[in-house]
């Protein structure tokens, strides 16, 4: 019985589900209600998951992990969920994507991805992500009628079950040379010589790889963020990546850390290509959403990064990176919410074209998330690569470094070019400016937030300073 | 505690920034308070670092006005704190920036508000830089300025000025990115960021050489050197006239204060071995673009290359690592700030009244423009170092030190000189002298009042210092010995290292 109060979050979240789901079913037209109760669950899950104790717990038969990073991790989720929900309000309501199953599955994803922050155990892992999977396979084709969306749900589907198909053969090849699936029983029996698991460990990081949107495993990722309705879009670009980061490292640095130098060159490889990628292939872009699909691929290499060295300071760093790219691109989303004319919403950059004239305000914010995203100082944007690079360098990986820092450069490119469409260019009609509050809260925090970190940057290190894996 | 007056130094323009941003009201209310606040804000952290200076203790070598604060947990604390060097650099920037926000006010056009705020930021960072005592936050400022500058150039400037704005960003990123690199492995070299910690501290020699390359990778594109001077000419062409000004009255000598604080503080021994290399490129520089500001047919061209000689001559200064190479660069720069800033305002003046740069669209302005021809030609003959003027002291200096170290380096600079007078006084007699050929020059106004005022301070300033700099030796006198020393100290110490 005892056990079971650990898991109090999870198991309120997965009732709230179905209760939200029967009022759904029972309650005609009842988009609104359910939206508001979604928004509460998620806070009060929030609370509880903030309400438990910091101490490292292992519950049922140690496949179920709680501690203080699964608790950060959580709340970052719950946290970003919340505020991607209340950004995406008006735009779903135009979109007519307004279906009491939005919400909904949305906060089953969420469930899914909590499971997987938590799991210690492969069986728990792989239902976890099966979870969270399903959902954002429909969330992807949600927009059914739509030609785009529906074919970014299939490409989404197939690509995602090949990669979940790697991972579960991983997996099965790990339990077949360790003889076990918990985490900690795995990383006693792993060793260099047992050539089949590390096998196995590759085809996870492929799998993992995927969900992260790392390269060589991105295609999905343009073609599903621009396919997808916006709403959905700024949910792929946010939440699920925090999930997917914690089981990276957690598998990184739990089950696999005995051979680090088995994986190590793979993780490397994987940030670097992802960098360069991010960097390059987003300079022709036209369409906004598309840009930041590789701009993602980009972050998530350097997000990787800090996994290479092995070191707890590389996780804290990679933790760092991670919510300030959240914060960026809340920001850069909310900024992409306002491009409205005439009910629709524009996703050509060039529609941005003289911004700054119709709506200095806006145009400033996204200024600010830009040269961020650019990692331009003293922006927070620039705290999160110098955090990661301090760790790189620390292990004396002086190309990996190098290669990032080059590539900052690169990308710099494309930022500023969205700059120059915003500031520089005449200005075209102006857009009609949404007036949410849920979206301007999200926006203002977000811009806010990374101009002043620069003010007092210790408040993640001190967030995070706690937690310590290996 | 005492009064924080660097930290009211630098954040003093920013809050009036914060100001000019909260103005509200209709379009002429808002520009007019804005205005105020902008020279407001200016002129009162112009007089605070006339205090400052006042306050300023030229008897001892150490770092003064030292504030610490925690920044990043038991990693980084935010340092400030000034020597006799930084100190020249803060007044020399906060002089400026009032005339940049009057600049401004008179010929830009639209948008004069987020113009203000640019201009004010910008000189935030700028002061930030030459105060920062730790080497993570010198990159902050230092690359900070790299946003408002894009801005003044892209939003402001001439019909190019995207692919100018551009350039400047990249290039300048670029240069610096390696040395973030290099910052962060000295962190985990020394364990410490704290600048004056590492002036004590010795950094191993073997790591040296590639870190003396990063810093100076991002100084030299700063700087600008041959050959990655190429986006100056660009950036200046088309940034409006306060954006020429601060570009190459203070944001050039960033990179120049960072070669004598960080490159010879630092690094001794590297600096030692690349000596020549910097001799070499500096002289390649003040040569070859001497000859290419010749053949110039855009004034604010013209002067950029100039600048780029002029900046060749600093840095064979710094390197001579002589007293006076040392302290002639540090004039050097201090009245090439005042002596280009006035030609960059002087072109600025043709400009809003003509709108061209062009050389063959003027002549005769003398008959014309009387006062404007007089003021003209006083910077064109300081810019050429003509005696008198503190641009000959500081160029006479640098020959001195240099000529101690290696005489071909300093009869091959010298030829910069007589490069400079040829092109100087070729553009003077060009634009200044002979008839009134166009004869839509004959309606061009003469300088306004505001105009005056301007050219004048400068003008004192610049003749001044040409007779009595004095007052500029006595502050940078004994930081500069204390440097060489320290610097010979560190040598001798590597190298007997290297012996063992």
């Amino acid at each position: 019985m005892q056990t079971i109060l650990y898991i109090f979050p999870e198991l309120f979240l997965s009732l709230s589900i179905m209760i939200i789901l029967m009022v759904g079913v029972f309650i005609k037209k009842s988009f609104k209600l359910v939206n508001l109760l979604t928004i509460t669950t998620l806070i009060f899950t929030t609370a509880l998951v903030l309400n438990q104790n910091n101490e490292t717990v292992k519950i049922f038969n140690d496949s179920y992990i709680i501690d203080s990073f699964s608790i950060l991790m959580k709340t970052i989720t719950l946290l970003f969920c919340i505020l991607v929900l209340f950004s995406s309000k008006e735009y779903v309501k135009i979109n007519n994507i307004d279906k009491i199953e939005y919400p909904i599955i949305i906060l089953t994803s969420v469930l899914g991805m909590i499971l997987m922050i938590s799991s210690y155990d492969l069986i728990v892992f792989y239902l976890g992500l099966e979870l969270q999977s399903l959902s954002l396979y429909i969330l992807a084709s949600f927009k059914r009628e739509n030609e785009k969306s529906t074919e970014a749900g299939l490409k989404y589907f197939v690509l995602s079950a090949l990669a979940t198909g790697l991972l579960l053969y991983g997996s099965s090849l790990i339990y077949g040379f360790t003889g076990s699936t918990n985490f900690e029983i795995i990383s006693q029996n792993l060793d260099a010589n047992n050539i089949g698991a590390v096998f196995g460990i590759v085809f996870i990081i492929i799998g993992l790889a995927f969900k992260v949107s790392a390269v060589p495993f991105h295609m999905w990722t343009p073609d599903v963020y621009e396919g997808a309705p916006t709403s959905v879009t700024s949910f792929f670009a946010i939440v699920p990546k925090i999930a997917a980061i914690a089981v990276f490292i957690r598998f990184m640095y739990v089950p696999f850390l005995n051979v680090i130098e088995q994986w190590q060159t793979i993780i490397i490889f994987i940030s670097i290509a992802s960098m360069i990628l991010g960097a390059t292939a987003a300079i022709g872009q036209k369409n906004i959403k598309r840009l930041m699909a590789y701009s993602s691929i980009g972050h998530m290499g350097y997000a990787l990064a800090g996994l290479a060295p092995g070191t707890n300071d590389g996780i804290q760093s990679t933790i760092i990176y991670l919510i300030i790219y959240l914060v960026m691109n809340l920001g850069a989303f909310g900024c992409i919410f306002m491009m409205k004319r005439e009910n629709i919403f524009c996703e050509n950059i060039n529609d941005l074209s003289g911004m700054s004239k119709n709506h200095p305000i806006l145009a400033l914010s996204f200024l600010i998330i830009l040269f961020s995203l650019a990692g331009i100082p003293p922006l927070a944007g620039f705290f999160a690569k110098f955090y990661i690079f301090m760790a790189v360098i620390k292990s004396e990986m002086y190309i990996l470094a190098i290669l990032g820092l080059l590539t900052t450069v690169i990308s710099a490119f494309y930022y500023l070019r969205i700059i120059k469409i915003i500031y520089f260019d005449k200005p075209k009609k102006p857009f009609e400016l949404n007036y949410d509050w849920g979206l301007k809260i999200s926006l203002i925090l977000s811009s806010v937030f990374l101009l002043i970190y620069f003010i007092y940057p210790s408040i993640l290190v001190n967030l995070i300073s706690s937690i310590k894996i290996i | 505690m005492n009064f924080p007056i660097l930290s009211a130094i630098i954040f003093i323009p920013l809050i009036g920034a914060i100001f000019v941003l909260l103005t509200r009201g209709n379009l002429k209310n808002t520009e007019k308070n804005s205005k105020y606040v902008a020279i407001f804000s200016t002129l009162v952290n112009f007089f605070l670092s006339v205090y400052l200076w006042y306050l300023f203790d030229t008897t001892t070598s150490d770092f003064q006005f030292i504030e610490e604060r925690e920044w990043i947990n038991g990693f980084i604390n935010f340092q400030l704190g000034i020597d006799g060097i930084s100190i020249l650099f803060i007044l020399l920037t906060t002089f400026i920036a009032p005339i940049c926000v009057f600049s401004g006010i008179s010929s830009i056009k639209f948008k004069i508000k987020e113009f203000l705020i640019a201009i004010l930021l910008m000189e935030t960072l700028m002061l930030g830089v030459f105060c920062s005592l730790d080497l993570v936050i010198f990159y902050l400022f230092f690359e900070g300025g790299l946003i408002p500058m894009f801005l003044i150039i892209g939003i402001w400037g001439g019909p190019n000025r995207v692919y100018s704005a551009f350039k400047f960003f990249l290039f300048t990123l670029l240069g610096s990115v390696l040395m973030l690199i290099a910052i962060i492995s000295i962190y985990w070299i020394t364990g410490t960021t704290d600048v004056i910690k590492l002036l004590d501290l010795r950094i191993p020699q073997e790591y040296q050489y590639l870190l003396w390359l990063a810093f100076f990778s991002s100084f030299a594109v700063k700087m600008p050197m041959w050959p990655v001077h190429t986006w100056l000419p660009d950036a200046h062409v088309e940034a409006p006239t306060p954006g020429s000004v601060i570009l190459a009255a203070i944001l050039l000598k960033m990179a120049g204060y960072g070669f004598i604080r960080f490159s010879l503080g630092l690094f001794p021994v590297a600096s030692d071995y690349f000596t020549y290399l910097i001799f070499t490129l500096s002289v390649i520089a003040i040569i070859y673009t001497s000859l290419v500001a010749l053949m110039q047919d855009d004034m604010k061209k013209l002067i950029a290359y100039s600048s780029v000689a002029h900046m060749g001559f600093v840095t064979i200064g710094i390197f001579s690592l002589t007293k006076q190479g040392l302290e002639g660069s540090i004039i050097q720069m201090i009245s090439h700030g005042f002596i280009s800033a006035a030609l960059f305002l002087c072109v600025g003046v043709l400009y809003d009244r003509f709108q061209s740069r062009m050389i063959s669209s003027y002549g005769g302005l003398v008959h014309v423009m009387p006062k404007y021809a007089l003021i003209f030609m006083i910077f064109s003959l300081a810019a050429l170092g003509l005696p008198g003027t503190s641009g000959f002291v500081g160029e006479f200096l640098i020959l001195v030190g240099v000529f101690q170290v290696s005489i071909i380096v300093a009869v091959l600079a010298s030829l910069g000189i007589i490069l400079a007078a040829a092109y100087m006084l070729w553009l003077y007699r060009r634009v200044v002298f002979g008839r009134v050929t166009n004869s839509d020059l004959k309606n061009m106004k003469d300088l306004n009042k505001t105009e005056l005022y301007i050219f004048s301070s400068l003008v004192i300033l610049v003749i001044f210092f040409g007779f009595y700099p004095d007052p500029l030796f006595k502050t940078v006198d004994i930081s500069v010995n204390n440097l060489i020393e320290n610097y010979q100290i560190n040598l001798n110490y590597h190298l007997v290292q290297k012996g063992n």
